[in-house]
């Protein structure tokens, strides 16, 4: 006998699956549901996946929720990402973090957006914070137009120059403390060695308003030139924008490391890192990885200088991460307890006695410098970091006055845009498949065309 | 009169240079196969290989074959509480692979054993959902879930990749249900056999072969997924893909832990796509569908 099919049979089933999908939001799963039940007692952090703020979510837990009571959920994101999340969360006030990690570049611009709290009332009001205790750079390059505080430097970096000490030595020169970039250039030529596969230097190359155009900024606003003057006319075909360029440009496809335009930080790390090129300039933060002897042959045989100058008496560029919360956060006082525990004098001694006193995210405290253990650890470059960010001045970069903040960028929302296309075309110039004068005309148009918003 | 002479063994060896002809051409298409699979595993096995080197030799120029291997990568991931995310994603991708398998095949049964009205437009809307870049439905999609205050929640996601798979899902399961040849339908009906019936002892068996590849393609893109994960997930609901963009930094080295990291989330696919390959075969050589 065969069973009739009757679409009543099948109406348990159906209902059974209704059921199912309309409370499966209610008991949901590893990440359903979305409230905290507003009680303060989960906060949310998005930051970027570099080494500090690892420590930062490692450390968190047994330490800041252990006293607190707050538990902190992390997100972490590459920084392209980390932008595009928080302007979003924050454009469309979706209230999804209620602390960002952002960049000295982020935190002028958002601020004039309205997209961030003030942290000033909040640093003033909480007296284990030490405020003076910060650098001043740092203070300035994250503050809006209203001189208040809007992101909590986590750590900060400047640039310099680092140097084999070994082969310098074999061939008898000697590094000066404040080197010019001629004599630069000179050691480069004199070291590059093709045979022993050694580089003279190592420059970044790859393409991005972040990437080669960081130190190469830095390069142009010694060499006189800038991006836009104080009234906002661009100056990026000028003499001394192109002289600084190409002498960029020379000096690395002259004595650089091979593959030069998809080097940038990680590449020249590892190229220098492993003793294949005789100097580098880029951040201060690499130094403590180039001591580290698990991850460098070169470690205890790097010697420091200053950033390079032309025309200016200092160099170095200015670069902090800092801890940012969003106007949209849901609680804004347990947020702030976070960012003044994790940028506090305590969360430094935290990490440096359990993790080790090279994993400090320093940069940004005076007091930081004066901590023993981390003198002993950071002797080779310690007092050359503090030095070079003291002397960067976001404000007043070069020789000639800007009309926004920022040293080897311009704190403007199109600039990321407009380095990085320059940077594509000079990137290029280093390959050889186009020449400086072209890369840079063709730049002075896109920065007209930012210009013609500003003027 | 001359006889003509022929050789008797001459077809034979005829036949040997013929045998020997095809045997050679047969071993150079043998080496070309491997070749390409090879050419196509070299990035899997390098992916597999830097997960177990230091950081300091995956980011070598030009790189390393000869490595001491290290579970460095595999410490950093693990330190970082995997689980969580593979979870997630382990949700939304099975989940939503069950809804798309239970819409799909009786809509695909409408569409090809017994075609609706207009199956054809039916069809072409299907697939017309698709035309639209993923990204120019980002900002409906985002304020919609904002609105309903589903933000940062796995079920967002299952209803996502329900919708995503579906059109895709729907054009597949036609095609193999087609292939079943209507003469058996017709005999079970002659035979008595109910519509259940049908499907449970007919159809099922023969179009296993091809449910189990809809369902992996399925969970594959679900898996995969980084778009709508990376702009609708937060701290909560976030999968695979995202925990795996969080070892790029621009200060260090991350390559080899983000090898490592690769590897891990890769294997539940790979794991599925085992599980599904057993299945295709035996579905196959059962003999429904030749």
């Amino acid at each position: 006998m065969s069973r009739s099919w009757s679409p009543h049979r099948l109406r348990p089933a159906l209902a059974l699956s209704v059921v199912a999908v309309l409370a499966a939001p209610a008991c949901s799963g590893a990440g359903g549901g979305s409230s905290d039940g507003g009680d303060g007692k989960t906060i949310t952090v998005l930051m970027v996946g570099n080494p500090q703020m690892e420590d930062l979510a490692k450390v968190t837990a047994d330490s800041f929720t252990k006293t607190t009571g707050i538990t902190v959920r992390f997100t972490i994101l590459p920084e392209n990402e980390l932008r595009d999340k928080v302007t979003q969360d924050v454009a469309t006030q979706g209230g999804q973090y209620d602390v960002a990690t952002i960049g000295a570049y982020e935190a002028p611009i958002w601020s004039k957006n309205g997209w961030l709290h003030e942290l000033s009332s909040y640093a003033d009001a909480d007296g284990g914070y030490d405020r003076n205790d910060l650098l001043q750079p740092m203070v300035t390059s994250l503050s809006g137009e209203d001189g208040k505080l809007y992101a909590a430097p986590f750590y900060g970096e400047s640039s310099f120059l680092m140097y084999n000490k070994e082969l310098f030595a074999a061939k008898g020169l000697t590094m000066p403390e404040r080197p010019t970039w001629q004599q630069v250039a000179q050691f480069a030529a004199q070291l590059d060695d093709d045979k022993a596969g050694v580089s003279g230097i190592c420059l970044r190359g790859l393409s991005g308003w972040g990437e080669l155009f960081a130190p190469l900024t830095t390069v142009v606003n010694t060499f006189g030139g800038t991006w836009f003057e104080k009234d906002w006319t661009p100056r990026v075909n000028a003499p001394e924008f192109v002289e600084a360029t190409k002498f960029y440009v020379d000096l690395v496809r002259a004595h650089g490391q091979p593959g030069a335009p998809q080097a940038g930080f990680t590449e020249c790390l590892n190229t220098f890192g492993q003793g294949k090129a005789a100097m580098w300039y880029d951040a201060t933060s690499a130094a403590g990885t180039l001591e580290d002897a698990s991850a460098s042959t070169v470690a205890g045989k790097v010697g420091y200088a200053y950033a390079p100058v032309a025309k200016t008496a200092s160099s170095g560029w200015l670069w902090a991460w800092a801890l940012a919360m969003p106007k949209t956060t849901k609680h804004p006082d347990a947020a702030w307890q976070f960012i003044s525990w994790a940028t506090g004098k305590e969360y430094e001694r935290l990490v440096g006695s359990t993790l080790g006193w090279s994993r400090v995210p320093a940069g940004k405290r005076q007091s930081t410098y004066t901590i023993p253990e981390y003198r002993q650890s950071a002797a080779a470059f310690a007092d050359l970091t503090l030095a070079s960010i003291q002397e960067a001045d976001p404000k007043n970069p070069g020789v000639q006055p800007r009309p926004a903040l920022g040293v080897q960028f311009v704190g403007i929302p199109e600039f990321a845009d407009l380095g990085t296309k320059v940077s594509q075309e000079v990137s290029a110039a280093i390959a050889g498949s186009t020449t400086v004068e072209k890369a840079l005309a063709d730049g002075q148009k896109l920065a007209e065309d930012v210009a013609r918003e500003y003027r | 009169m001359t006889a003509v002479r022929t050789d008797p063994k001459a077809p034979a060896a005829r036949q040997r240079r013929r045998a020997r002809r095809t045997d050679r051409a047969g071993a150079g298409w043998t080496a070309l196969a491997w070749l390409v699979g090879l050419l196509f595993f070299l990035p899997v096995l390098w992916m597999v290989l830097t997960g177990f080197k230091r950081e300091v030799d995956a980011a070598s120029n030009p790189p390393t074959w000869v490595f001491t291997p290290v579970l460095d990568g595999y410490r950093q991931v693990f330190d970082r509480d995997i689980t969580p995310y593979l979870l997630n994603s382990l949700m939304a991708s099975v989940v939503s692979t069950l809804f798309v398998l239970l819409l799909a095949t009786p809509a695909a049964y409408a569409l090809s054993i017994r075609p609706v009205a207009k199956w054809r437009d039916v069809l072409f809307f299907f697939i017309s959902t698709k035309m639209l870049p993923a990204v120019a439905a980002l900002l409906p999609i985002y304020l919609l879930v904002k609105e309903l205050g589903l933000l940062d929640n796995v079920w967002t996601m299952v209803v996502l990749y329900t919708a995503m798979n579906l059109p895709l899902a729907v054009w597949m399961m036609r095609s193999f249900l087609l292939e079943v040849p209507p003469a058996l339908i017709e005999a079970a009906a002659v035979d008595g056999a109910s519509v259940l019936v049908t499907i449970r002892r007919i159809l099922l068996p023969i179009v296993a072969p091809g449910l189990a590849a809809t369902a992996l393609i399925c969970f594959i893109f679900s898996w995969n997924e980084f778009f709508f994960a990376v702009n609708l997930t937060a701290t909560r609901a976030g999968t695979s893909p995202i925990f795996l963009v969080g070892f790029i930094t621009s200060e260090g080295l991350f390559l080899a832990r983000l090898c490592a990291a690769a590897t891990l989330v890769s294997l539940p696919v790979v794991l599925a796509g085992w599980i599904a390959q057993k299945q295709l075969v035996r579905g196959l050589s059962m003999g429904a569908v030749k």
